[in-house]
């Protein structure tokens, strides 16, 4: 097998340190990525509480939560894929690998009907749009324009998440990754544990905080 | 000395040819010259535009263009300058070719990353161009709404489509230097051994990493804004626009100590080298970067004064601000105090370091002025604000710039410049300077707004001598041009260490080999250990 | 470097405890704890993050180097929402002359 040292190394444990450091580090950029948008949430959110309290508690909680904990257990195989690579264990790692890929899927094909759903009640941000019960429309359209761009941007990203998870089955179908070598594996599966966060976060922030009012 | 049928010694340059081998290059060295190229394409564009704005303001009246092309005019000046041609500027070019050299690395963590980085500026480069040519964009560098998302009429997404590319240039660059001063360091190497110029790159870092991808929110916040209409920041829908400045500066603040703190490395490297002594207070002036880096992240509400931000958060941005000084003039202070009893050279590079502790000093104390709450709704938005931010930028940054290429240029091309003209053009750019930003100080508080291409004709005499300086500063920066480039075929022949240094860079050929050093070297010594460098070569003095 | 691998069993006992965790949070939300219930729900979450970055990120097997960029990057996006938000709670403080 060719060396998985790239020669600007001196050790593999080094390359592996390097990269799983990168790794974080992006996650990083990524925090603040998102960040900017939980900023605004937290502004607007905080403004117009009466608005975002009714366009809140018109998305589907149940729905939410099946694809929330959908969600959870895609990380789970991911975990359990990153173990099976960490033990040399090929059918393991390609079997966990693609039950992360239909989890991943599942979430973003629910996401899908949901955005779908929000087109047919004109909860989408633009001219047509109409939430019952709010008087000022403009400001429970603020919610779904955060709604759209913060969902949306985790879909993006779990997109990216898809076809990084591809890769590595196509990869590990090769014979690539032994227990000796399988940073991509592990770094991927931060990175997929960290899409996962996000929507621990936005779960609430959507969905839930304002439940409680009388409708 | 004519050297003549010497078997050409293999380094990074003439290890392989051909246009392929540059645009394939895995090599931080290339990467390194790559950058170069790019940014000095930049500096002229923005140069271009700067020669107009100046010649504009000859005459009160304005007659040259008109207010909208103004317009377009200062807005793709900034965009260009500092997008594209400050902050990758050191760190691009002087951080990618020696950071690994000076910690003893044989590249960067992640080469191929690396050179990511480079097609992603020149991929957003050629958006921002396709703007300027298409039609340009008028909305100032700062891109405030609701006018860039709602009624401007020029190439808003595309310009800033352009920055987000370029934004993720930067933060791989980041990534990848704080990955490499981590983890690539040369046996012996500990973190207060490595140069400070290494240190001001750490902060750069950690700004490039934590800032930039809220720039990249923003500009799809407003992207959506402008093509869907949302009204995240169009107070007739709700939205705030000074929620915008708030994102806005809470990255351009901290840029501009991307841009600052890697001029003060270099001017670290070149105080200790042309006086040969360590830097008086080493461990503090290391700190210091990352002093300013962190504080630079507490005080962008400063920008906001006069924007219908609460007056308390106004009231605690003007205190916070000051903290800033604190470790800018500690290395003001640490700089003077190695200069003390040294034996100091007056070589070009020390000429213009010598010209950045004056010029950032200034700009620096004029910081302050701006910083405090009241004197700022005074000069808001006037040309006191101009000159302040160009004496950082200019008087800082480029300073910097300019002294880390003369200083290097002998290991990069391992060829020296001819000293004569490069002191005469260090001077001239200094006057230059000084020309051309020190009446607008003046002009600034006697009430002069920037961004007007008409004013008060009791003006005009500080515009020309203003509009006078700038062209004394172009013929400053064309003589480099034109000797750097004659230099590559005639200039003298560098050896390792002209300058007698004691960074890794120089323990290695001029210019390096593919892999940096023949051998990794071992460090035993502090930086700025002048008893390892007894007796080696000081070519200039 | 040593590698900890854990156990299934941790990791099966981990999710298991995020599910449990989403329908309490869930069910939770449907009860007036008033202006506390955004503190419950955002302390749920901080949890699940925890437990995800504990122990399926591998976190609390990793180096002091790792723990203080998760801890850096979670400090500025403290440092974004409180100074921003510093501006908001405060703009209605005083107000505007003529207005």
């Amino acid at each position: 097998m060719a060396s998985t040292l790239q020669e600007q190394f001196d050790t593999e444990a080094q390359q592996k340190d390097a990269s799983t450091l990168g790794m974080w580090i992006f996650l990083i950029t990524e925090v603040m990525f998102f960040g900017g948008m939980f900023t605004a949430y937290t502004v607007y959110r905080r403004a117009y509480s009466d608005a975002f309290a009714v366009a809140s508690s018109s998305l589907n909680v149940t729905i939410g939560a099946i694809n929330t904990a959908v969600l959870l257990v895609s990380s789970f195989t991911m975990v359990m894929a990153v173990r099976a690579a960490q033990l040399g264990q090929r059918r393991t790692l390609i079997l966990f690998l693609v039950a992360t890929l239909i989890f991943g899927g599942i979430f973003l094909g629910v996401k899908a009907y949901e955005w779908n759903e929000k087109f047919e009640q004109h909860h989408v941000p633009g001219p047509s749009f109409h939430l019952e019960g709010v008087p000022q429309q403009s400001h429970a359209q603020l919610f779904f324009s955060l709604y759209f761009a913060m969902t949306g941007l985790h879909a993006l990203h779990m997109v990216i998440g898809v076809g990084i998870i591809s890769w590595l089955i196509w990869l590990a179908r090769q014979g690539r990754f032994t227990a000796e070598y399988n940073t991509p594996v592990d770094i991927a599966g931060l990175y997929w544990h960290f899409v996962d966060i996000i929507w621990i976060f936005l779960f609430p922030l959507l969905y839930l905080i304002d439940r409680h009012l009388p409708k | 000395m004519i050297t003549a049928a010497v078997p050409e010694r293999e380094d990074y340059l003439n290890v392989s040819h051909g246009l392929k081998s540059w645009l394939l290059t895995k090599d931080h060295k290339r990467i390194g010259l790559l950058y170069l190229a790019t940014i000095t394409l930049f500096f002229f564009l923005g140069g271009v535009f700067a020669t107009v704005i100046r010649i504009e303001l000859l005459t009160p009246g304005g007659g040259l263009v008109s207010s909208e092309t103004y317009n377009k005019l200062f807005t793709m000046h900034g965009v260009t300058m500092i997008f594209f041609f400050l902050l990758p500027s050191i760190p691009a070019v002087f951080g990618n070719f020696f950071l690994p050299m000076m910690i003893g690395a044989r590249d960067l963590a992640f080469p191929r990353i690396n050179l990511l980085s480079w097609y992603l500026l020149v991929v957003g480069g050629l958006f921002a161009l396709f703007a300027m040519l298409a039609g340009g964009v008028d909305t100032g560098w700062t891109f405030y709404t609701p006018y860039s998302t709602t009624y401007s009429n020029t190439w808003v997404i595309a310009t800033a489509l352009g920055i987000f590319v370029a934004g993720f240039s930067s933060i791989l660059t980041g990534l990848n230097f704080i990955v490499t001063i981590h983890r690539m360091r040369a046996p012996g190497m500990t973190w207060f051994r490595m140069p400070l110029f290494v240190w001001a790159h750490y902060a750069t870092a950690l700004i490039q990493v934590l800032g930039t991808p809220v720039l990249a929110v923003t500009i799809v916040l407003v992207f959506c804004e402008r093509v869907f209409h949302i009204g995240i920041f169009d107070p007739a829908l709700g939205g705030d626009p000074v929620l915008f400045q708030h994102l806005f500066w809470f990255y351009s603040h901290p840029a501009v100590y991307i841009m600052i703190l890697p001029a003060m490395g270099v001017v670290s490297e070149l105080v200790s080298t042309f006086s040969r002594k360590a830097i008086f207070g080493y461990r503090i002036v290391a700190f210091s970067s990352v002093a300013i880096a962190v504080l630079g992240f507490l005080v962008w509400g400063h920008h906001m004064f006069v924007s219908g931000q609460s007056l308390f958060a106004g009231m605690a941005f003007s205190f916070l601000s000051y903290f800033v000084a604190i470790p800018s003039a500690i290395k003001v202070f640490n700089w003077t105090a190695t200069l003390y009893k040294g034996s100091i050279s007056y070589a070009t590079p020390m000429l213009y370091a010598f010209g950045f502790i004056g010029l950032f000093t200034m700009g620096g104390l004029t910081g302050l002025f701006v910083a405090a709450l009241g004197i700022d709704v005074h000069v808001t938005d006037t040309y006191f604000v101009v000159a302040h931010f160009h004496y950082i930028m200019v008087g800082g940054a480029i300073m910097g710039y300019m002294g880390g290429l003369h200083y290097w240029w002998p290991k990069m091309t391992g060829r020296m410049y001819p000293e004569g003209w490069a002191k005469l053009s260090a001077l001239v750019i200094f006057l230059g300077f000084n020309l051309t930003f020190f009446p607008q100080f003046i002009l600034g508080y006697l009430g002069m707004p920037r961004r007007y291409h008409t004013y008060p004709a009791e003006f005009q005499i500080l515009h020309v001598l203003s509009t006078a300086g700038a062209s004394v500063l172009a013929v400053g920066y064309a003589i480099p041009m034109i000797y750097f480039a004659w230099s590559l075929r005639y200039g003298k022949v560098a050896g390792a260490n002209p300058w007698g240094a004691t960074g890794l860079e120089w323990k290695t050929a001029s210019p390096p080999p593919l892999h940096n050093f023949d051998k990794i070297p071992v460090v035993t010594h502090d930086a700025y250990d002048y008893s390892t460098v007894v007796g080696e070569a000081v070519e200039v003095g | 470097m040593t590698e900890h691998i854990d156990s299934i069993r941790t990791y099966a006992l981990v999710l298991l405890a995020l599910l449990v965790l989403t329908a309490v949070t869930t069910l939770v939300a449907f009860v007036d704890l008033g202006e506390f219930s955004v503190v419950v729900a955002l302390a749920i979450a901080v949890c699940k993050m925890l437990l995800v970055a504990l122990f399926f990120m591998h976190v609390r097997h990793s180096t002091k180097l790792t723990k203080l960029v998760l801890l850096g990057g979670l400090l500025w996006l403290v440092i974004l929402l409180m100074l921003t938000l510093s501006d908001f709670t405060t703009r209605g403080w005083i107000g505007v002359p003529g207005r």
